[in-house]
């Protein structure tokens, strides 16, 4: 049985490397990637499930990371917007206007990421229902939706 | 952030997450299930929900189970929302579920969470009570198994010590024609105003609802009066209006009275898709 009672020394697979970091049970990821890592991407925004600018990905699927608490991602992968090094979904939203204010840019790009590597041929229904997670206050949703489907329709210049 | 400070534990079996619990209460602790933790977490962060110890059930592999073996479809309570929609076993419950949140929380909502959570809607239990399914309790006195409907009873529900291991549903449901008619005040991403689920065998169409009571239901007088043929639908529905069980909802999501001119429509668009309206 994993017991953690106080304030513990883990040991998280954050961005393909361990670091390790002191964390309270009842610390969220998003409080422990900003907080105690620097790690500033994943953003606070409703801090209730609904908006999705904190989400990051959690074993390559995105997960809200303002409702996991960190001790649960032991023994994870975690990516946050800071791993996400050159993939065609950052160049895509450059090309396509997919950000303005770019608060909920980093959440974006990481449900698109994900979208993209688990349903490469991913239907009109598909991507409406996995962006529907995400909200965004500036842009029209048309920019990221065309932002997607450029590089899952493998259009996007490299 | 969460403004206070708990303990995290995950046991590996039913029986150390049942003693821990018993133990810590014991102890004048307060521990509670985790599941997905959605609901704990953001109940916690804003002083809503107060523990002294959070018990991990994912790791026990009984709560992680998800099959169709002998005649059965078994779903551990820590199964996600949203493997439970890609398996797809029971094409009812994958739909419902699907409009539930959104699809990335989805990935964390548990079907134990949902089924046990403090929100009134818990839209997955309407396809579990219309196709009469049952869960698998485990306490300090072992396991019992009983409806799904019966774990909102209050003498049959669960004690505080007790959690949710598994769902079973008879596989002779799963493939059932269905309806489902979800309703929410303003966004399609939201909790619902209501939410109607239809499952019809051989015999007749049973129905469950969210959104009506303070509390899911499934009604054998409702059932009774939309299944009888020999009067027209929307005579039927009437009917069935002044047979809702219990209080009606009334809040800001939705007056009383608006709330049964919405369902007349939803039934009647529920029975379309079992083609009993022309
Ligand atoms: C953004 C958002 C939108 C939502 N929209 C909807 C919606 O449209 N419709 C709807 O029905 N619900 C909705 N919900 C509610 C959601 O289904 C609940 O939050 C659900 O309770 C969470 O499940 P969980 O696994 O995260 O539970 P947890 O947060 O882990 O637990 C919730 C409660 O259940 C108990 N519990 C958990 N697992 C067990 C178990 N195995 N045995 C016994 N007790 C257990 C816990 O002790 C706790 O009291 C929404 C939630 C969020 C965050
Ligand atoms: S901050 Fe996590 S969903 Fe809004
Ligand atoms: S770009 Fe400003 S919120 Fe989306």
């Amino acid at each position: 049985m994993i017991k953690i009672a106080k304030a513990t020394v883990l040991n998280l697979h954050i961005n393909g490397e361990y670091r390790e970091v002191l964390v309270k049970p009842s610390d969220t990821l998003l409080y422990t990637l900003r907080n105690l890592l620097g790690l500033t991407g994943a953003k606070p925004g409703c801090e209730n499930g609904d908006c999705g600018a904190c989400t990051v990905l959690i074993d390559n699927r995105p997960i809200k990371s303002c409702l996991i608490l960190t001790v649960e991602t032991i023994g994870k992968r975690i990516l946050t917007i800071e791993g996400l090094k050159d993939v065609p979904i950052q160049k895509s939203f450059v090309e396509n206007w997919g950000f303005q204010c770019g608060y909920c840019t980093s959440g974006f790009l990481m449900v698109c990421h994900s979208l993209a590597q688990i349903h490469p041929n991913a239907n009109d229904h598909t991507i409406e229902e996995w962006l529907q997670s995400n909200l965004c206050r500036c842009t029209g949703y048309e920019e990221i939706e065309n932002a997607i489907k450029s590089i899952l329709t493998g259009t996007v210049r490299t | 952030m969460i403004p206070f400070n708990f303990e995290y534990y995950k046991p590996k079996t039913i029986e150390e997450a049942v003693d821990l619990f018993n133990s810590l209460k014991s102890a004048g602790k307060k521990p509670v299930y985790y599941g997905g933790g959605t609901e704990i977490i953001s109940m916690a962060r804003v002083h809503n929900v107060h523990m002294d110890a959070v018990i991990d059930i994912k790791g026990i592999p009984e709560c992680n189970v998800h099959e169709v073996k002998d005649g059965e479809l078994i779903i551990g309570s820590g199964v996600t929302l949203t493997e439970i929609a890609e398996l797809n076993f029971f094409p009812l419950l994958s739909l419902t579920i699907k409009r539930i949140a959104d699809h990335t929380v989805q990935g964390k909502i548990t079907l134990g969470g949902n089924l046990m959570g403090p929100i009134i809607y818990k839209e997955a239990s309407l396809p579990l009570m219309a196709s009469n399914s049952k869960v698998i309790i485990a306490g300090r006195n072992g396991k019992r198994k009983v409806l799904v409907r019966d774990i909102y009873d209050k003498e049959k529900g669960l004690n505080p010590c007790e959690m949710i291991v598994q769902i079973v549903v008879e596989d002779k449901f799963l493939n059932l024609p269905y309806a489902h008619v979800k309703r929410t005040k303003n966004e399609k991403i939201d909790y619902p105003l209501i939410t109607i689920v239809g499952l019809k065998d051989e015999k007749k169409i049973s129905f469950a609802f969210s959104g009506i009571c303070e509390y899911p239901f499934r009604s054998p007088k409702m059932e009774d009066v939309l299944n009888n043929n020999s009067i027209s639908v929307n005579k039927r529905i009437k009917k069935a209006i002044t047979n809702i069980p219990g209080k009606i909802l009334n809040d800001l999501n939705g007056s009383s009275e608006y709330r049964k001119f919405m369902l007349h429509t939803m039934l009647k668009e529920a029975l379309l898709d079992f083609q009993e309206v022309e």
